[in-house]
């Protein structure tokens, strides 16, 4: 390992950047002439829009003009989609509703878009946004999961029952018979709490139209800049894709929420051109509350049988999944194939079979947030194994590790073959650091001072670098989920990177750096990394789900093995050897057998002058592309064990120990690989304890401000310890299996089996407040203190 | 925010003049609830009458059993400041308590005080230490004062000058934070006066700031935890959110009142 290459904790080259304040984010764009647009929003969860009067708005001090969803039809201008067509048992497509950017005759969700007025400053525009008079018909709303097809309001007419689909996975007759032969049935009924994402950047977008080259430019927060100019362009129809640029500059932070193609930047790129004038919103935290596309939000019932050895034979689950009141861009994939393929966990279950309803609501639209599905996935299963090895009367981690995979590669009967893992070495070390042999110890010495002391498992898989392009349009994506890299190398031998991956906190400057560094023997300080452009760079997926690393990075790994070919050819000429006889070690181009050799940009140099050979034999230049579609799915997984220590007088639940082993494959920056641990926990938790997006009866959403929806602090979060072990996946040429979702998706049934450890009872739903923890421990008779 | 025309008075004459003449005006003193209020435009003054730049609104004083605090002091300035710490450590800790640093470098006890917010600190502190609020009108005792949730005995364009504190033999202040905006969820201030107990509690009453007769006789005859057992607050009066229903905010009145007088009597 050099001091810059795979496995260095080298610190991320892009911090002074943003911690110096000179990070470049969309808000810090402002074009010449730029407008302001601010969208008036819905105040009613379900209305029929009678009437839409902007006349009053239109003549206010400033307002340059007023748009309604007339407008954007009478533009042609179609509606947001959803990428992911899910089918039903029936074989039945899934109900889309539609979903102009502009409310169209009715309005489904507080916070849905009614109308925009763009004017000279913000203030003009939300004054003007005032004065704007619609006319609604208020309508009963839809606003609880479970009893979504049950209302009698109707959110879409293309579905009479507000079902999207009924859609099923696995082995359904396996699993009935298992279960009819089963020693033991565990039960549970779980809600996986609606979060809202809140990435400190609020979105943003600057449209921007050139009369002279008929070209647009977006600047706009995306993960995935190339997709979002794709579904504007093709689907949309908001410019032709070769006149549109879209720029996603420095982003912070999205965790899912910026993958989807909103209808703000839509607006804002169609209104540019309208009245011309650049056209730039940006979102305040209020807007980010009730527009961000939420996650999670299931209610589930989930069985698991077991045998009279205490073995896990069959699990069956039928969920809920809230899609709120559009299908976002992923929406439909999330609580589907993102999820369902999950529930065998790190278990050989030989029978799964799970279905899942999706239901509209008028809540705002559900999609996917860090994990996506995989959250839910792993909260029913580890919240079920520990509950039966609790029914059971044995000792979780010794139930969990009867109950692991051992052989791979693994195919378990929900579609997913696992290549590689070695879960029971994670336990080990797990047990090891959380120092488990003495929590007795803690337990007693916590219940003397009145305290209720419990510690919980999350033996946790997820899929990352979701793959391969065919397989997953099989399952419905509109997409191919490969990405793409070119490594443009200069004459000086520095060299440029060009990725389809965006960095938005991933520290992508930094480990693709390291890559290019290892493999070229170069400096990082000699390498740029390129991205969040698509004038500059090539078609590219973008950044979720952890893929960056898994699929971003061998397409450049397979671009720089291009470029070493390429320069063996140029150092067979200049060297005067065989190309065969040209080695490339340690940076240097040398002639097998001899000491003859040339440093990376010596030859990188000869490239470009192209002096010592014939462009008839050898093209100039040093330059070369790649699209790189894995084989598979990558499969990281891990235990993290959680300690907590309850007050059973106030509910107040303090983690006192957190350890986290995992096994993410190759590791390029472990600094950085920590840093997502770190920060995948502590939204783990926030979901567990604090997190809950709440709408009441009418569906007005309470929990709209942060003095209402609890993010997790410092303070909530103890010091962890991070272990980790490596399997190397076998599924890409650099063996990573990707980390920027594990801590998330680990931590909620950490946390739970934790405090229904400590309570003695299941019975704790998420967010698990202090009132909520009170109210589970009023159930139990209190331990007295010993002293 | 609407635009409102903003006003710099450096004397209390003229601020009140200022009101007076103006209309429909605010005060404008830490800001922290006026100003995101105005932000989100749930407010719109036409004239903002700001406080900052007026002297006379600020210091504190030590005079015999009182200890007398500026209007516009803000809470980390009470909360360092070496006269209070001496003479009421409790109240310096409760300053030590509101919100975050942000915070308590610009909110100022006349203005938590004047918004009388139900789930505020100070208010609690007036009560269990039995303050006098001064304005440029009139001395109004504290338990005249608070007159329920955002109401407060000030009438129209009063400006509150400074607040006087009884100093105690001994007291505490505990906080159960709610747990998103870190106000108080349940406030409780315990006090022991020569004339006897007061027990003040914030962020639970459905009416605001509220005393606890129950809880100030039982603890002026034994200022102890153990005193306060079997004494409960009635649920019918507490408040109800998704944060905290009544029933777990009458128990968290009585867990943060033992404490508090746990607190009390181990500082001595």
């Amino acid at each position: 390992m050099t001091a810059t290459g795979i496995g260095a904790p080298v610190r991320r080259k892009e911090d002074q950047r943003f911690v110096t304040g000179q990070g470049r984010y969309v808000d810090d764009f402002n074009r010449p002439g730029q407008a302001h647009a601010y969208f008036l929003r819905s105040p009613h969860a379900h209305a029929a829009i009678r009437s839409i009067d902007t006349g009053p708005a239109t003549i206010m001090p400033g307002v340059i003009a007023v748009f309604t969803g007339d407008d954007l039809a009478a533009g042609k201008i179609g509606g947001l989609i959803c990428g992911w067509m899910i089918h039903s048992k029936d074989g039945s497509p899934m109900k889309a509703g539609p979903h102009p950017a502009l409310a169209q005759g009715k309005v489904r969700y507080v916070g849905d878009h009614v109308a925009v007025v763009i004017a000279e400053t913000l203030a003009q525009a939300k004054d003007a946004a005032e004065a704007i008079v619609v006319d609604y018909d208020v309508l009963p709303a839809v606003v609880d999961t479970a009893q979504a097809t049950k209302a009698s309001v109707q959110v879409h007419d293309v579905s009479p029952d507000n079902t999207v689909f009924n859609w099923h996975l696995g082995n359904k007759d396996e699993t009935e018979a298992a279960f009819a032969r089963a020693k033991h049935v565990t039960k549970i009924d779980l809600v996986n709490n609606r979060l809202v994402p809140n990435p400190i950047e609020p979105r943003a977008a600057v449209g921007e139209y050139d009369f002279g080259t008929d070209n647009y430019t977006l600047y706009t927060t995306s993960q995935n800049p190339h997709v979002a100019r794709l579904v504007l362009s093709a689907f949309i129809g908001v410019a032709p894709e070769h006149k549109l640029r879209v720029i996603a500059p420095d982003v912070g932070g999205g965790f899912g929420s910026k993958i989807f193609i909103y209808a703000e930047e839509t607006v804002c790129v169609w209104a540019a051109k309208k009245v011309k004038r650049p056209v730039k919103w940006t979102s305040d935290r209020s807007e980010a509350f009730l527009s961000d596309a939420h996650g999670r939000d299931h209610v589930t019932h989930a069985e698991m049988a077991t045998d009279e050895n205490g073995k896990i034979i069959a699990l069956r689950v039928h969920t809920t999944a809230n899609l709120g009141a559009y299908l976002s861009t992923f929406s439909s994939s999330v609580p589907t194939y993102l999820y369902a393929p999950l529930l065998s966990g790190q278990y050989d279950i030989p029978a799964i079979y799970c279905e899942v309803d999706g239901v509209y609501t008028n809540t705002a639209p559900v999609d996917a947030y860090r994990g996506a599905g995989r959250p839910e996935a792993t909260f029913v299963v580890e919240r079920l194994v520990e509950k039966t090895a609790r029914e059971l009367g044995q000792n979780p981690a010794e139930f969990r590790r009867r109950n692991y995979i051992t052989q791979f590669p693994h195919a378990t009967p929900v579609i997913m073959t696992y290549d590689t893992g070695d879960y029971a070495a994670s336990l080990d070390k797990a047990l090891e650091i959380a120092d488990y042999n003495n929590f007795e110890q803690r337990k007693q010495e916590s219940a003397r001072r009145g305290k209720l002391r419990g510690i919980g498992f999350s033996s946790y898989i997820e899929a990352c670098g979701i793959a391969p392009s065919q397989a997953v349009g099989s399952l419905g994506a509109g997409v191919g989920l490969w990405e793409s890299a070119e490594v443009r190398v200069n004459p000086t031998g520095s060299v440029e990177v060009l990725t389809g991956s965006h960095s938005h906190g991933q520290g992508h400057e930094t480990t693709f750096a390291q890559l290019v560094s290892d493999r070229l023997g170069i400096s990082i300080d000699q390498v740029s990394i390129v991205h969040g452009d698509t004038d500059k760079v090539q078609f590219g997926m973008g950044t979720y789900g952890s893929r960056s690393g898994a699929v971003g990075m061998s397409a450049i790994a397979k671009a720089i093995d291009k470029v070493i070919a390429k320069g063996k050819k140029v150092a067979a000429h200049v060297l005067e050897a065989s190309e065969g006889d040209i080695e490339f070690k340690d940076g240097r181009f040398g002639v097998a057998g001899t000491d003859r050799s040339m440093a990376f940009g010596e030859i990188a140099l000869q490239a470009y002058i192209a002096h010592k050979f014939s462009g008839q034999d050898l093209e100039p230049g040093l330059k070369e592309g790649a699209f790189y579609d894995p084989t598979n799915f990558t499969f990281p997984a891990g235990v993290h064990i959680c300690e907590v220590e309850i007050d059973p007088d106030t509910g107040v639940t303090k983690i006192e120990r957190w350890t986290a082993v995992d096994d993410f494959g190759v590791i390029i920056n472990p600094m950085i690989v920590e840093g997502q641990v770190h920060g995948g926990i502590a939204q783990g938790v926030g979901q567990a304890l604090l997190e809950g997006a709440f709408y009441d009866e009418s569906g007005q959403l309470i929990t709209a401000s942060f003095n209402d929806y609890c993010m997790p602090r410092a303070i909530d979060l103890p010091s962890f310890q991070v272990g980790m072990t490596v399997t190397p996946c076998p599924s890409n040429p650099l063996g990573i299996k990707g980390c920027g979702e594990a801590g998330a998706i680990a931590a909620p049934p950490a946390v739970i089996n934790a405090i229904t450890d400590a309570l003695g009872h299941e019975d704790i739903a998420m967010p698990a407040t202090p009132q909520a923890v009170w109210r589970a421990a009023q159930k139990v008779r209190m331990p007295m203190a010993a002293e | 925010m609407y635009a409102f025309e903003y006003h710099r008075p450096t004397s209390v004459k003229e601020a009140a003049n200022l009101a007076g003449q103006a209309e429909d005006i605010k005060f404008l003193a830490g800001g922290h609830t006026l100003l995101p209020t105005m932000k989100l435009r749930l407010a719109g003054p036409a004239n903002l009458i700001d406080l900052g730049q007026i002297a006379e609104l600020r210091g504190i004083e030590r005079s015999g059993d009182t200890i007398t605090i500026g209007a516009m002091m803000k809470h980390a300035e009470v909360a360092n400041s070496a006269e209070v710490k001496e003479a009421i450590p409790a109240l310096a800790e409760m300053a030590e308590l509101i919100g975050d640093p942000h915070v308590r470098n610009r909110g100022t006890i006349g203005g938590s005080i004047a918004n009388n917010d139900p789930s505020a600190d100070y208010p609690a502190a007036c009560l269990a230490l039995n303050a006098t609020i001064i304005t440029n009108q009139r001395k109004i005792a504290t338990d005249d004062f608070f007159q329920g949730i955002f109401t407060t005995a000030l009438e129209e364009g009063e400006i509150i000058t400074q607040v006087s504190f009884k100093v105690p033999s001994q007291a505490a202040y505990t906080k159960f934070r709610n747990p998103a905006s870190r106000y108080a969820l349940v406030g409780v201030f315990v006090a022991q006066h020569a004339d006897g107990a007061r027990v003040a509690v914030t962020g639970a009453g459905s009416n605001g700031v509220f005393r606890v007769p129950e809880m100030e006789q039982a603890l002026s005859g034994n200022f102890a935890p153990e005193a306060l057992d079997g004494i409960a607050v009635a649920e019918d009066e507490m408040n109800n959110d998704i944060h905290a229903d009544a029933a777990y905010r009458a128990h968290l009145v009585g867990v943060m009142a033992r404490r508090a007088v746990q607190a009390a009597v181990a500082r001595g």
